[in-house]
């Protein structure tokens, strides 16, 4: 039988430690204690032992990287055993101190609802972590339903806990979250059988949600211009590039009400609104408030609000109905001077725009070689709701409108 | 429609099905000359003869094997109980030999009969005296058990069990053989598994079945005066159970009490629990919530004996837990 090694406290006051070094190697038989690993606690470096005789499979912590108390470090099984259902517990939360070799933001998984199985409640030895969220079972389904956080919500239960009525609470305090708004507001659609069968495929080849990423390059010169022009004009607030992008982003999604749309299990609801939910870096984490009825909104009243619910933000004096239901989004790190990321898909939206930096590059224009300014958008899609053209369609509309802003007035 | 107690349903049951199938015959204690100890046997002796409507001794053990001998030689047999507390002597022919004839005979000796009397506490009988043994029959691979609650449920249900081909365990309520109801002249059966609700509402599931009905139904008024509605759902069978009906309720109201006469522990409630948990985990919104008799031998005491069974206080204290409402 399979069995987790666990961060384990090894010290009265540790609650995460360093892995300075392994000891044994991935596919190397182990005793139950045989020293793993050596682990540096707040006090001393201590050693890591096996609980269990079988294969070191999987080390999910390398060397380096520091772990809170309770959580998966390794897998050790027999030698052929399928141990996927154990590393798919593995809670998300390690931290390395290298460089991260991805640059992929974490963005929308601020509302994702916290992992479903934390440690304590599957070893059973383990302490009551401070964060977990007591809730009941249905309160957790609606929330996972209506893309709510149940981080975010205070439980009116015994001890705190979560119920149905803190989530209507909710709800009630937000009129225009789609969950609530009126039924022209969206269609349901059931799932056809080849729709379930994508899915079903799709969610067992690429994980719960099945990502593919289309990138397209952006001739951003005259989106450049309008911007100077518009803010020559000498009023507040000035136009930034992201308030254009979101601006195109939530037009083009009314033109391709496919790619705004949830994906809801047995179905697909297709929004005919747009509530475009943008990443916002925040003090260690980030957080999506949402433009309602982006689609709307002129790019002067996308431009205040947007500014607004940034600064709020990263005040964290944002409500909750204002990061909740959105319908799509956009995540950038231009201004970061990323050239290009991609971002993960906020469940249950369907899809996500990450911006890459506005920069100058030869390219072929007009028959000859000259500098302009390029900018690359990455979508990322969930496969079950949107396929590749479909995405790709959606994706050439919002590169049209880019690179000939006049068709938001037209 | 006309109204009947619930003796009286049983009666007409008992007749009917008599009158039906020569096979049927009825077999216990006093259940003849006196007219039954309760009279639930009222006017059978009369019209059917001793050969059908059997006296016998006080030998439980003896009369419920002779039954189920008689089963398997093809007669569909009616042993009533005086109470089922007597029948602890004979649990051995209904755990031992009725409920596994069947299987043990390779499927070839079908035991159809229906052990039949008043279940459950009456009134100052003592802890001898007054048990519910819903859960000791129901946990028995075989049998069937049933447990009405109204005249209407008494009758369509008998004359069910009397037809059904597997052994019944049929639990009176002592209690209710006085309580009237109204039963329809034209025959009429209740399906065995089937659940029935007793009052729809919204808010929280109270499930009950035999005598905890009236209190749950009580306990559903008081509530409704205070905004919370209660949905009351007769089990009538314990088993089979119908998770069908329940797992509906509960997913609609998203709470669940239940109330039975019997102990706690290892009770019906615990497997109705069980099953809720099971097929509705994420529609639970408060942990299921179980009103009992109190886990004690039943005091004869008539005020300790009042504060050892399910009060209609319980359960409107439950349904407030669950509704987060206390």
């Amino acid at each position: 039988m399979a069995t987790k090694v666990l961060m384990e406290a090894l010290s009265p006051t540790m609650e995460e430690g360093r892995v300075v070094e392994w000891l044994k190697a991935e596919g190397e038989t182990v005793k139950a204690g045989d020293v793993l690993a050596e682990v540096e606690t707040d006090k001393a470096v201590m050693e890591l032992q096996a609980r269990a005789d079988g294969v070191l499979r999987k080390i999910l912590a390398p060397a380096g990287s520091t772990v809170p108390v309770g959580d998966l470090v390794a897998v050790i099984a027999g030698p052929d055993e399928d141990i996927s259902a154990l590393l798919e517990q593995r809670r998300p939360a390690t931290r390395s101190q290298e460089p991260a070799a991805r640059t992929q933001p974490r963005a929308p998984e601020t509302k994702v609802t916290p992992a479903p199985a934390p440690p304590a409640a599957v070893t059973g030895g383990q302490p009551e972590r401070a964060d977990r969220i007591k809730a009941s079972p249905l309160a957790r389904r609606l929330a996972r339903e209506r893309g709510l956080d149940l981080a975010l919500i205070s439980g009116s239960g015994p001890g705190g806990r979560i119920v149905k009525r803190d989530l209507e609470r909710i709800e009630a305090a937000r009129p225009a979250i789609p969950a609530a708004i009126p039924a022209a507001a969206y269609r349901d659609v059931p799932l056809t059988q080849m729709r379930k069968t994508i899915a079903r495929r799709l969610v067992e080849s690429l994980g719960p949600v099945p990502h593919f990423f289309l990138t397209v390059e952006v001739d951003m010169e005259r989106a450049w211009d309008a911007r100077e022009a518009l803010n020559a004009l000498g009023e507040e607030p000035r136009i930034s590039i992201n308030d254009i992008i979101l601006k195109v982003v939530a037009t083009a999604l009314t033109r391709h009400p496919e790619c705004n749309a949830w994906w809801q299990g047995d179905h697909i609801r297709y929004f005919n609104e747009v509530h475009l939910g943008m990443a916002v870096a925040i003090e260690d984490g980030l957080i999506t408030p949402v433009l309602r009825n982006a689609e709307r909104k002129s790019l002067r009243e996308i431009a205040l609000e947007a500014r607004d619910l940034a600064e709020r933000a990263r005040a964290r004096k944002l409500k909750p109905e204002e990061y909740t239901g959105s319908t799509f989004s956009v995540s950038n790190l231009g201004m970061l001077g990323i050239d290009e990321f991609t971002a993960v898909i906020n469940p249950p939206e369907a899809g996500i725009i990450a911006v890459g930096a506005v920069t100058q590059q030869p390219v072929v224009h007009n028959g000859s070689v000259t500098v302009r300014r390029r900018m690359r958008l990455t979508m990322s899609c969930d496969h079950r709701v949107i396929d590749g053209a479909t995405g790709a369609r959606f994706l050439q509309t919002v590169k049209r409108m880019l690179e000939n802003p006049l068709a938001l007035v037209w | 429609m006309p109204v009947l107690t619930y003796r009286d349903a049983l009666n007409q049951a008992l007749r009917e099905e008599m009158q039906r199938d020569p096979n049927v015959f009825l077999m216990g204690e006093e259940v003849g000359v006196y007219q039954g100890a309760y009279k639930v046997s009222r006017g059978l002796l009369q019209e059917f003869g001793e050969h059908r409507v059997v006296d016998t001794p006080i030998a439980e053990l003896g009369f419920a094997g002779i039954g189920v001998g008689a089963a398997m030689a093809g007669l569909r047999p009616v042993i009533e109980f005086m109470t089922w507390n007597f029948a602890l002597l004979a649990i051995d022919e209904v755990v031992n030999s009725a409920a596994k004839m069947l299987y043990m005979s390779g499927g070839q000796i079908p035991i159809p009969i229906v052990f039949r009397g008043p279940g459950g506490a009456a009134l100052q009988l003592a802890a001898q005296h007054s048990q519910a043994f819903e859960a000791w029959y129901a946990h028995v691979p075989g049998l069937k058990v049933v447990a009405p609650s109204t005249p209407y449920d008494a009758k369509g249900l008998l004359k069910s069990a009397i037809r059904d081909d597997n052994p019944v365990v049929f639990l009176e309520g002592e209690m209710l053989y006085n309580v009237r109801g109204e039963v329809p002249e034209e025959e009429y059966l209740i399906p065995l598994g089937v659940a029935d609700i007793k009052r729809p509402g919204d808010d929280v599931t109270v499930i009950c079945h035999s005598k905890t009905v009236a209190v749950a139904l009580k306990a559903a008024e008081e509530l409704a005066g205070e905004g919370i509605s209660a949905e009351v759902i007769d089990l009538r069978t314990i088993r089979p159970l119908d998770t069908d009906t329940i797992l509906k309720s509960v997913m609609k109201t998203n709470r669940c009490v239940i109330v039975e006469e019997g102990w706690p522990f290892c009770g019906v409630g615990a497997q109705v629990a069980y099953e809720i948990q099971r097929g509705a985990f994420d529609y639970l919104d408060a942990p299921i919530e179980r009103v009992t008799g109190a886990d004690v031998p039943m005091p004869y005491n008539k005020h300790l004996e009042r504060a050892a069974k399910p009060a209609v206080s319980q359960v409107i204290e439950a349904a407030k837990r669950a509704a987060y409402a206390d």
